[in-house]
């Protein structure tokens, strides 16, 4: 059986009928959702039995200057289909984002490597820390204005 | 009178031979028994992804060797499929045999040196290292002759390979397969169900399943766990869709398993590159693409390989220009070592280094 793509139109209405209130929208085959709505769209992408998406597979950070967009990777081992779930934050200071942490062990390192070098931070984390670079570093280098 | 005793903290790393590069575990010890566990990493954190925004597509080749370094040929393979995405360009065939021929010597490389090092780190003081490394320095030679390079390849290039291959290389590869079925049996004698490997890693440090995939593991450690994940058959690219192979599984998910899965996946391997000398057709290596790419503006690609060590992937966004805004890596060993605290705590300082060597990373990748 091959690998299944699961486009936003694929996953809108399943993730809107679950979670109210949290599609932001579709862009380039991937789903947007409200920012304070992730983990909560986490928990349902990964309970609900016809998406199942047991596999984290990455998080990554994107800077846009007047927004940062956070990305995330989901495979089902089971059901053989993959997904992209994306949300954005405004501004640039004190950005917090739900943690999915206790929903995929596999966000630890990755949600402390966003936090280091792009410096938005996963309330729900039980270890916020800086992860690549030493704790009184200043800055976040992956950001667009780190020179 | 009972005698008092307390724990300890002991920092292993960031230099010890046996971390395999700049890597420190801060362990609390009862006596040997371990307590508590934190990995502490970054001393080889060189910015690679921020480099890779001042770069233009075709020079990222080169940073992307010195991510896993012992396994060069398949993080160039990832990267070009990001950027081949990106750019909606298809691959010549040839080019695509010879990426898949090169990735799957390369995997043989990567796991004789990652069943060199276990076998190091169960104290067997080089003997094993060497037979390992012997024919791992012919699979070297023969990327020299493709490339000029021995480690540091860049030999792939987006849209296909930057040479083909040269004549003298068929007759060297023939004959390094003749003689790599002699010198692996020998391996294979030494060491499979060998007493004491067994005695050390049977049952230790065991990674349950659900454990494994909650905490995104992937690779030969995943496979040893029992899932059969492996994107060369879920989600084939290059010519992997035309090769015959199977997927070892193993069930127990302890240092003996994920050990026995690198040594099977190297006989799978081996037969690719048998499969790959039968189909591969004289044509173009190298699909027409500009000198300076510039994929459309708002593009976005993940291009994902089963590397030796797991689940490799570039997530690249372009805006246009000569470089990506953005360059992800997602680094398999750094995410296998999510499950480095629960595999340690509660076994011996000894088992320990065994449990590292059986995870198999590479501090390049892990900081990158």
């Amino acid at each position: 059986m091959a690998l299944q793509q699961l486009t936003g139109e694929d996953l809108a209405e399943k993730v809107a009928a679950g979670v109210p209130e949290s599609v932001d929208g579709m862009v380039d085959g991937a789903l947007r959702v409200k920012s304070q709505k992730i983990a909560d769209v986490a928990n349902f992408m990964k309970s609900d039995s016809g998406l199942d998406f047991n596999f984290l597979n990455s998080i990554s950070a994107v800077d846009y200057i007047d927004h940062f967009e956070v990305v995330y990777h989901l495979t089902s081992l089971n059901k053989r289909h993959t997904a992209i779930v994306k949300t954005r934050l405004v501004g640039r200071d004190d950005l917090t984002l739900p943690s999915v942490y206790h929903l995929w062990r596999g966000a630890d390192f990755q949600e402390r490597e966003i936090w280091d070098l792009m410096g938005i931070s996963f309330s729900g984390h039980p270890n916020m820390k800086r992860i690549m670079l030493w704790e009184g570093f200043e800055g976040h280098p992956l950001r667009k204005d780190y020179l | 009178m009972p005698i008092k005793t307390e724990p300890m903290t002991v920092n292993i790393g960031p230099q010890h031979p046996s971390t395999h590069g700049v890597f420190r575990l801060r362990v609390t010890f009862d006596g040997e028994e371990i307590l508590e566990v934190e990995p502490i990493f970054g001393y080889l954190h060189r910015g690679t992804e921020k480099l890779a925004e001042e770069r233009n597509y075709t020079q990222i080749v080169t940073l992307t060797d010195r991510l896993d370094y012992v396994s060069s040929m398949i993080n160039n393979q990832a990267y070009c499929l990001a950027v081949e995405e990106l750019l909606g360009v298809e691959v010549p065939q040839r080019a695509k045999y010879l990426r898949t021929l090169t990735a799957e010597l390369q995997r043989v490389a990567s796991h004789l040196m990652g069943i060199g090092f276990f076998l190091q780190d169960l104290g067997t003081l080089g003997t094993p290292l060497m037979y390992a490394f012997r024919s791992r320095e012919r699979i070297l030679d023969l990327f020299e002759m493709l490339c000029g390079a021995r480690i540091t390849v860049s030999y792939m290039r987006p849209g296909g390979v930057f040479f083909d291959a040269p004549d003298d290389f068929w007759p060297a590869l023939d004959q390094f397969l003749k003689d790599f079925d002699a010198e692996y049996k020998e391996i294979e004698q030494l060491i499979l169900e060998n007493e004491i490997v067994m005695v050390r890693t049977r049952g230790v440090s065991l990674l349950p399943l659900d454990l494994a995939i909650n905490a995104s593991v992937s690779g030969p450690v995943l496979r040893a766990s029992g899932s059969d994940w492996d994107w060369r058959k879920m989600d084939p690219y290059d010519a992997y869709d035309r090769m015959e192979f199977d997927v070892p599984v193993a069930t127990g998910g302890d240092n003996y398993d994920r050990f026995w899965v690198r040594i099977q996946e190297i006989h799978q391997s081996i037969r690719m590159v048998k499969q790959c000398i039968q189909q591969i057709e004289p044509g173009p290596t190298r699909a027409d693409v500009p000198l300076i790419l510039r994929p459309p503006a708002g593009a976005e690609a993940y291009g994902r390989v089963e590397a030796s060590k797991g689940e490799l992937a570039f997530y690249l966004v372009a805006d246009g220009g000569i470089s990506p805004y953005r360059c992800k890596v997602r680094s398999p060993s750094l995410i296998n070592l999510t499950v480095t605290e629960h595999l340690l705590v509660g076994w011996k300082l000894a088992d320990m280094i065994v449990t590292l060597g059986s995870l198999d990373i590479n501090m390049g990748e892990v900081d990158r």
